[in-house]
């Protein structure tokens, strides 16, 4: 399987990323640079961690008129799987590809953190190799990773299924305890904690691999 | 403003003496124009020049079959095999911090990170030695406050978002920084050996070309400033502070390597303190070459900008480099790519000159070998370090172990950092192997499976009751962390933070300290390859305690760490090294000494350097034997306060002593040497130990509940762990919030 990363100008998860996918994963990874106009041959593209555009004026608010966001959108609307940890999420929820938004967090301050996360729905390409409620471990590292959503939505992504993680220690005062949501299409999700970070016991937790090998199923099934 | 008149005020306010201003004439062959003399001000400041250490310095050992790069560059390199190299130093950013605390701290990151990539190494790990005055400091806590959220804001925002992990360090409160925080940060990236960069001007008529930020107003002077004591009018110089952008550093720095790998590039320095100046006169003087530049093809930010502001400007994220003549275009194209600004302002000259015009005028022309290198040299007059007092007070408080404990965990110095570590990302690029909290922090090298294992030590109330002692000590500390990790110290990197050097009592301290730390250095076999010193830490008179910060990097093949945390009930319980040996006059440097008696007196701990090498031996082959269940040093707060520390992630442990020390004494003594270990295994602990010739007394074993501490019949301290951890985890924050 070919995973294309998104290298934007201040993505610094780029590089995990792509170590996860190519070392941990044993499948390909490669970068794509954020004002090629076409994402390529590959079969999911990650919007991978950092600070796009230095975060300037909102996150992920200058990152979504970047020329690779057009071929992302489209990728999107063809099927095709996107995942968005941290700063992609942020910049798939800037470019509307995700609903909601993500504020700073309830303390004000940048956390960094292993937590726990609840794996709500099996029924998604990110989620469908995880055992119903499995509690995996995930780092975050966001200042910014309060999930906000008026209550119409919050309801909506309830009754949808969409919630794909929830905290179970909530660190930033994200509404509902929403970690990770998925488009409506369940072709997009959006997490703030950081999946590629926890990809190998050496880092502490290899729970990240459940998303990146429900990808490589989902991918194995999806008409080419 | 280069025509105006240089009087002996203009001289003065430019902190150069009499005899300092006669030497620039003498070279100059005449008067120096008013551009020229802040050119030679900033570079003749104690913070670039050195003068008053540089004398002292030269005692330090630089040398060691893995040392690639000395002193004298951006950074030293240590080969660590497989073909990689390291590149690690540590800067002070005191005085900016002070001022404006996020800031000062943000650019101080910024700074060290450029001299690493300056290097062509990739920086991988930072971490912060941090001093502040107390937090609830009757007249300064609220300040102290302001400023420790600042600089660990300022910290995490240059860091987390330049995208390299924040893993370690210290951070301690004494009264002595109320006025003079210190803020030191160290550095390391990796690198193919081949790929390492120098700051060498090299090639007659090469061209020099600037990338980066424009250059603005900000910081003209910012080296001066920090090369003086602090008065009220101080807080005027907040426009001496330069503002940092992380964001363009990180395209600073991916678009340097990049242009790096072009093999276009031949020498490359970043523009820190003293700006263009510093990079352009030091290029040449390295390269033995001249450097000409014409001023008005530097990108500005403002208009109007005078060459002595041009010159003497640090703006942030700024990097000279000189390319091989006719290949400018293929750096070009790289920079271009990552929407930063390069141009080529002027070239590399024979004459060895350093040669700025502005409008084709020549505005400036100083040699750059007497500019750089021939900074003014002082022998500063100085006298030992008084003894202190032997004894404390006759009248002490009594006050129970348990409660002292307890007291010990909740103490600044001592309590978790967790407020201020989990405000830096400190696993980006997913190589942090044990990060912050750590006897050492551990990065990996993907590329080779070898482990770099980093701590910053530095104790300045050992260091105020004898800089000798003190530095000595600081140095086994460190090398003491990475062996009860299991690294093998290979170099250091020292921070030497001190008061006004013109005064004999302070230089004492300072020349005391680099001795102590030279033979200590040259006894554990860890050459320093650079470093920084800071001096003035002053305010209104009032200096800081010596305070030398050693950073210290250790080599370990890549594999899971052995942590500090107790895993498993039931183990046994051994104290590597001993219990060592204490007397009232050694016991008054201790933190019990500080936070329970409020006093401190006679000496540091007493050090055996071979027994403490023997430990570090001892434990870095049970370590590499898979024997080390957990493993966590001796240090601040002693005994009991380091077996509490084990006992945090919800193992306990029951531990008996016969000793004939005071009950204060064997709980809270800070002797060196000592390592406590549970094991699987404790009788192939034993016999490693017994062959290095160390003890390894079993002290106890590790239990599902509690902690207990008792010395023959007596019991001394009883605790539930869930207490002591609300205690040591809640403790920093419930000050700042005090």
């Amino acid at each position: 399987m070919r995973f294309g990363v998104i290298v934007f100008p201040g993505s610094n998860c780029d590089h995990d990323a792509w170590y996860a996918v190519n070392r941990n994963l044993g499948q390909q990874a490669e970068f794509i640079w954020h004002d090629s106009p076409s994402l390529g041959d590959i079969d999911a593209v990650i919007l991978p961690g950092g600070f796009a555009y230095g975060d300037y004026l909102r996150c992920g608010a200058i990152a979504k008129f970047s020329p690779v966001m057009a071929a992302v959108r489209k990728f999107a609307a063809d099927g095709g799987l996107v995942l968005g940890i941290c700063n992609g999420f942020q910049i798939l929820v800037e470019a509307g590809l995700l609903p909601g938004a993500l504020i700073r967090n309830r303390n004000l301050k940048f956390i960094c953190r292993e937590l726990r996360l609840r794996t709500e729905t099996l029924d998604s390409p990110f989620t469908s190799a995880a055992q119903p409620g499995q509690i995996l471990r995930l780092p975050i590292a966001h200042g910014e990773g309060c999930y906000v959503a008026d209550e119409r939505t919050l309801d909506e992504l309830e009754a949808e299924d969409r919630v794909a993680f929830r905290y179970l220690d909530n660190p930033n005062g994200s509404m509902r305890d929403i970690a990770g949501i998925l488009n409506a299409g369940r072709n997009v999700l959006g997490l703030m904690p950081h999946p590629e970070r926890a990809t190998e016991a050496l880092m502490g937790s290899s729970d990240g691999l459940v998303v990146f090998r429900s990808m490589v199923m989902a991918a194995v099934a999806l008409p080419q | 403003m280069s025509t105006l008149a240089i009087t002996p005020d203009v001289v003065a306010q430019h902190q150069l003496t009499e005899s300092e201003y006669q030497k620039i004439v003498s070279i100059l062959g005449r008067e120096p124009n008013y551009t020229e003399l802040g050119v030679f001000s900033v570079m003749w400041s104690e913070h670039c020049s050195y003068k008053s250490s540089r004398l002292h310095l030269k005692k330090l050992p630089t040398r060691g079959k893995l040392v690639v790069q000395g002193p004298g560059e951006n950074a030293g390199v240590i080969d660590v095999g497989g073909g990689y190299v390291i590149a690690f130093k540590i800067e002070s950013h005191n005085h900016p911090s002070f001022i404006e605390p996020f800031q000062g701290a943000a650019t101080g990151v910024g700074g060290i990170l450029r001299d690493i990539f300056t290097m062509g190494a990739r920086p991988i790990a930072v971490l912060d030695s941090l001093r502040f005055g107390p937090l609830d400091d009757p007249r300064h806590g609220a300040r102290n406050r302001r400023i420790l959220q600042g600089v660990v804001a300022g910290i995490a925002h240059y860091g987390n978002c330049f995208g390299v992990p924040t893993v370690g360090g210290e951070c301690i409160f004494e009264a002595c920084y109320n006025g003079n925080p210190l803020v030191n940060v160290f550095a390391l990236g990796v690198a193919k050996k081949e790929d390492i960069f120098y700051a060498r001007a090299a090639g007659i008529g090469n061209p020099v070309i600037y990338v980066g930020a424009k250059t603005g107003r900000d910081g003209i002077h910012g080296a001066s400033m920090a090369s003086a004591e602090f008065t009220e009018e101080s807080k005027q110089k907040r426009p001496n502070v330069q503002v940092g952008d992380p964001f363009l550093e990180k395209l600073l720095l991916e678009a340097c390597i990049e242009a790096m790998q072009t093999g276009a590039i031949v020498g490359i320095q970043d523009m820190g303190a003293a700006g263009l100046t510093c990079s352009t006169c030091e290029m040449g003087s390295r390269g033995e070459t001249g450097v000409e530049i014409e001023l008005d093809l530097v990108p500005q930010r403002e208009t109007g900008m005078t060459p002595y502001e041009i010159m003497l400007s640090e703006s942030q994220e700024r990097m000279l480099l000189v390319a091989q003549k006719g290949r400018e275009d293929e750096v070009f194209r790289v920079f271009r790519k990552w929407g930063l600004d390069a141009v080529t302002i002027g070239r590399v000259t024979a004459d060895g000159l350093l040669c700025v015009k502005q409008h084709g005028q020549i505005v400036a022309e100083i040699p750059n070998r007497e500019l750089a290198d021939e900074a003014p040299l002082y022998n500063r007059p100085y006298h030992e370090s008084p003894p202190r007092p032997l004894a404390p007070s006759p009248a002490q408080p009594v006050i129970h172990p348990t409660q002292a404990l307890e007291t010990l965990l909740a103490a600044p110095d001592i309590c978790s950092k967790r407020y201020i570590w989990e405000q830096y990302d400190y696993q980006v690029r997913t190589n942090t192997i044990a990060g912050p909290g750590a006897d050492a922090a551990i990065v990996r090298i993907k590329e080779n499976g070898v482990s770099v294992a980093m701590s910053l030590d530095g104790n300045s109330r050992y260091c105020y009751l004898s800089p000798r002692e003190g530095a000595r000590l600081a140095v086994a500390e460190c090398c003491r962390n990475l062996a009860t990790v299991g690294a093998q110290p290979v170099a250091a990197t020292n921070c030497l933070n001190f008061g006004n050097p013109e005064r004999p009592e302070i230089m004492g301290q300072l020349v005391e300290a680099i001795e102590g730390m030279s033979e200590a250095c040259l006894f554990f076999g860890t050459p320093i390859t650079g470093g920084n010193v800071s001096l003035y830490n002053e305010t209104l008179g009032e200096g800081i305690w010596p305070t030398p910060v050693i950073g210290i990097v250790g080599l370990i093949e890549t594999a899971a760490p052995v942590t500090r945390d107790f895993k498993t009930a039931g183990r046994p319980i051994i104290l590597l090294g001993g219990i060592g040996d204490c007397d009232e006059s050694h016991f008054g440097g201790t933190e019990y000494a500080k936070v329970i008696l409020g006093e401190m007196w006679g000496q540091p701990p007493a050090l055996d350097m071979e027994y403490e090498k023997r430990v570090h031996d001892a434990m870095r082959e049970i370590v590499a034997a898979g024997l080390a269940e957990s493993a966590h040093d001796v240090g601040d707060g002693g005994l009991a306060v380091t077996a509490a520390e084990c006992a945090m992630r919800g193992v306990g442990a029951a531990l008996h002593f016969e000793s004939d020390l005071p009950a204060e004494m064997l709980l809270f003594h800070e002797g060196p040497s000592r390592i406590l270990v549970s094991t699987a295994n404790a009788d192939a602990v034993a016999e490693i130990a017994a062959r290095h010739g160390v003890q390894s007394p079993r002290v106890g074993i590790t239990m599902n509940h509690g902690l207990a501490i008792g010395n023959r019949n007596e019991t001394l301290i009883t605790a539930t762990l869930d207490s002591l951890k609300t205690i040591y985890e809640g403790s920093l924050e419930n000050l700042l919030r005090s």
